[in-house]
């Protein structure tokens, strides 16, 4: 029983890292009122940048007659991977920020072309490659489990605490600095304010269209790097087509969930992360294992509706989200 | 400080909203962009070392250049022509119905309920009727609850109309799964209608497009004509003004968005009696999400959404073709629509707004 719980606690924390670093990616870019439903679309597009960056690393030292260094492999592929994320938060931020077209809709279009982004040049690149893409053991192995002296052998606790991959510890680094920039830098609290009321930070001399596009693009980076992690995690290495398959949808019901708190969005991630692979480790006799699976959508729509209910000002969405901001409309 | 800087000199290019302009000029606009983004398309054609005119006529044979392929063209783009008209009816008020996805699927699912399971009992005509209103009621319903908490409490019905997309799917694969399986099939799968209810072919694809083709005219006559079109543009402008003007902004959300919510569990109860015979989990494959940049792209007016719809089939159906003819992988037609609809969505910043350089004369002042 303890065995299994343990079992359960470790997978869900590996399930639910990309979908805490898809949320963090996308409760910046709410912070600053920009609702992106690009998330899916951004996280493809970091999934096939990052395993591609890695690949042709790999590929051109081993051509070169080298032997590739995993590290080198791994940053190449954070890096990457944010960068394509980034690309796809540009596009978004150029379109809604500059040229004022519908969020939703400029969202949507984001999440269309990153599927097909990522699904086409997996499948290219697989082709290329002579049937599919796969990273060599050397990153595998950086991106396996890390080894801390001491720590990592401590009894359950380093099995449960320390024993995981790095972008798992990255991801709680993330979101722990995220929290505090909200709520202790001045930069934060005036990303903030324009998320809220754009109308009145402009008056107080922020800079809107900056801070937009600033928060916009490195969210869209984070993201990025959470598609990275389905594709050099999740699937090992290998691209394997629809690989995101829905996590960036679930990362956008896990910011309602965690009430656009980073800190929150951790514990969430964790639980999100546990309901989509419980199934496979406690068994509910009478539930069906497909119902598991509706469990973190319904959940959300419980915690949007009861938080509108209360009319929650505190737990709520960024005022401004959603809309655009014109300062000749003001 | 770089506030301060900026105040002082005048910016490079600054904009300014347009008085109004020619419906021709916009077009030229649209047509620009239209032509650049299949530039960008036709680049990253170039890059992969192949040439983009044999491509893109490549692609357009293989949607138009024989009866068959045509039909299957016409069958992509009945269910995003629909599903489009649906979305439309709420995006007009601005309410973000982004479950069109899901709606398709509880219809589709409403649709069978009747389909595999009463196929003995009732003939043909009754049995359609009766998936018809089985899949309108299921839809209605399921994008009538997230407009009973908008209208109630003010819920963000973005993302609970996304939820419920995903909450659909599951839905599907339970009964797959379980209830719903097929007997004596090792992998979860439901079973086919059967042939005697499958709906009748008119001029070789299901009568879907008819009642695709009236919907176009209905919905548009229902827009421009009637006093519910009218109450929904309202509420769309400014929901304070339509409660100055006596609406019952409640009521119009509800209605609307029952019948948006029909009109996508439609399209379910096509795709599984003329389509696919069978539900899987990609029974609406992406066409709710499709279909709303189809009605944006089309401005909500349903004569456009008929083009645009036909326009996108085509892109699915011809990047088909060219993952035979040239290896290039079919979900080339996904980035294809997005490049054009990243184009064709700032263009219309340039419709709007005019862009004046330093320096030159004002003409508004």
């Amino acid at each position: 029983m303890l065995n299994t719980l343990n079992s359960l606690f470790i997978a869900a924390v590996l399930a639910g890292t990309p979908l805490l670093l898809g949320a963090l990616g996308e409760i910046l870019t709410e912070k600053s009122g920009n609702l992106n439903l690009g998330v899916e679309g951004m996280m493809f597009m970091g999934a096939i940048t990052g395993l591609a960056g890695s690949y042709y690393y790999e590929q051109s030292v081993i051509n070169g007659g080298g032997t590739p260094s995993g590290i080198v492999s791994a940053a190449i592929a954070l890096v990457v991977s944010f960068a394509a994320g980034t690309l796809g938060a540009l596009i978004y931020s150029f379109l809604t920020i500059t040229l004022r077209a519908n969020q939703n809709v400029t969202g949507l279009t984001l999440t269309i072309f990153g599927t097909g982004f990522g699904n086409f040049f997996g499948e290219y690149i697989g082709q290329q490659a002579g049937g599919y893409v796969a990273v060599s053991q050397v990153t595998k192995d950086v991106f396996g489990s890390v080894h801390i002296p001491v720590l990592s052998d401590l009894p359950v606790v380093g099995r449960l605490l320390f024993q995981y991959n790095w972008l798992v510890y990255f991801a709680i680094a993330v979101a722990v600095v995220m929290a505090w920039f909200f709520n202790r830098s001045r930069t934060g609290l005036n990303l903030r304010a324009v998320g809220e009321d754009p109308a009145a930070a402009d008056a107080a001399g922020i800079n809107i269209t900056l801070y937009k596009y600033a928060a916009t693009v490195i969210g869209g980076g984070i993201c990025g790097i959470g598609g990275m992690y389905m594709s050099m995690v999740t699937t090992s290495g290998v691209w394997v087509h629809d690989c995101v398959s829905g996590y960036g949808w679930l990362a956008v019901a896990l910011v309602i969930f965690a009430t656009w708190s980073p800190a929150r969005g951790v514990f969430v991630a964790l639980i999100f992360g546990g309901l989509t692979i419980m199934r496979m480790y406690v068994s509910i006799p009478g539930l069906p294992a497909q119902i598991y699976d509706m469990l973190p959508y319904v959940a959300t729509i419980l915690v949007l509706v009861i938080t509108s209910m209360r009319e929650s000002k505190e737990h709520a969405q960024p005022k401004s989200c959603g809309l655009n901001y014109f300062r000749e409309d003001r | 400080m770089s506030a301060q800087k900026a105040q002082i000199k005048e910016p490079l290019i600054r904009m300014v909203k347009r008085d109004d302009i020619t419906p021709q000029k916009a077009w030229v606009i649209r047509a620009v962009a239209f032509v650049l983004s299949l530039v960008t398309g036709a680049l990253l054609i170039l890059l992969l070392g192949n040439n983009p005119l044999a491509v893109y006529a490549s692609m357009v044979t293989g949607s138009w250049g024989s009866s068959t392929v045509i039909h299957e063209t016409i069958k992509l783009a009945v269910p995003l022509l629909i599903t489009a008209i649906g979305i439309s009816f709420a995006f007009k008020m601005k309410f973000w119905n982004i479950g069109g996805e899901g709606q398709i699927l509880v219809g589709a699912v409403a649709a069978g309920a009747f389909g595999l399971f009463t196929a003995h009992i009732f003939p043909k005509l009754p049995l359609v009727i009766l998936m018809m209103l089985a899949s309108i009621v299921a839809g209605g319903l399921y994008g009538l609850l997230p407009a009973v908490c908008k209208a109630k409490w003010g819920t963000n019905e973005t993302l609970f109309t996304l939820m419920l997309n995903y909450i659909a799917l599951a839905f599907i694969k339970y009964l797959m799964n379980g209830p719903w399986k097929a007997e004596g099939s090792s992998f979860p799968k439901i079973d086919m209608l059967v042939p005697g209810a499958r709906l009748t072919k008119v001029l070789g694809v299901h009568w879907g497009w008819i009642l695709a083709l009236i919907l176009v005219v209905v919905s548009y006559i229902y827009f421009s004509k009637t006093k519910q079109g009218y109450e929904i543009a309202v509420v769309g402008e400014s929901s304070n003004t339509a409660r100055y003007a006596g609406i019952n902004v409640g009521k119009v959300l509800r209605r609307t968005m029952f019948i948006s919510g029909a009109l996508c569990g439609l399209v379910g109860m096509l795709q599984f009696a003329g389509a696919d015979y069978t539900i899987t989990e990609s029974t609406a494959g992406g066409v709710g999400f499709t279909a709303i940049t189809v009605a944006w792209l089309a401005k909500m007016n349903p004569f456009g959404m008929l083009v645009v719809s036909v326009f996108i089939a085509m892109l699915e159906r011809g990047s088909n073709t060219i993952q035979t003819n040239f290896k290039i992988p079919a979900s080339a037609a996904d980035l294809l629509i997005g490049i054009i609809l990243f184009f064709m969505l700032g263009c219309e910043f340039f419709i709007t707004y005019r862009l004046i350089r330093r320096g030159k004369e004002e003409q508004h002042a």
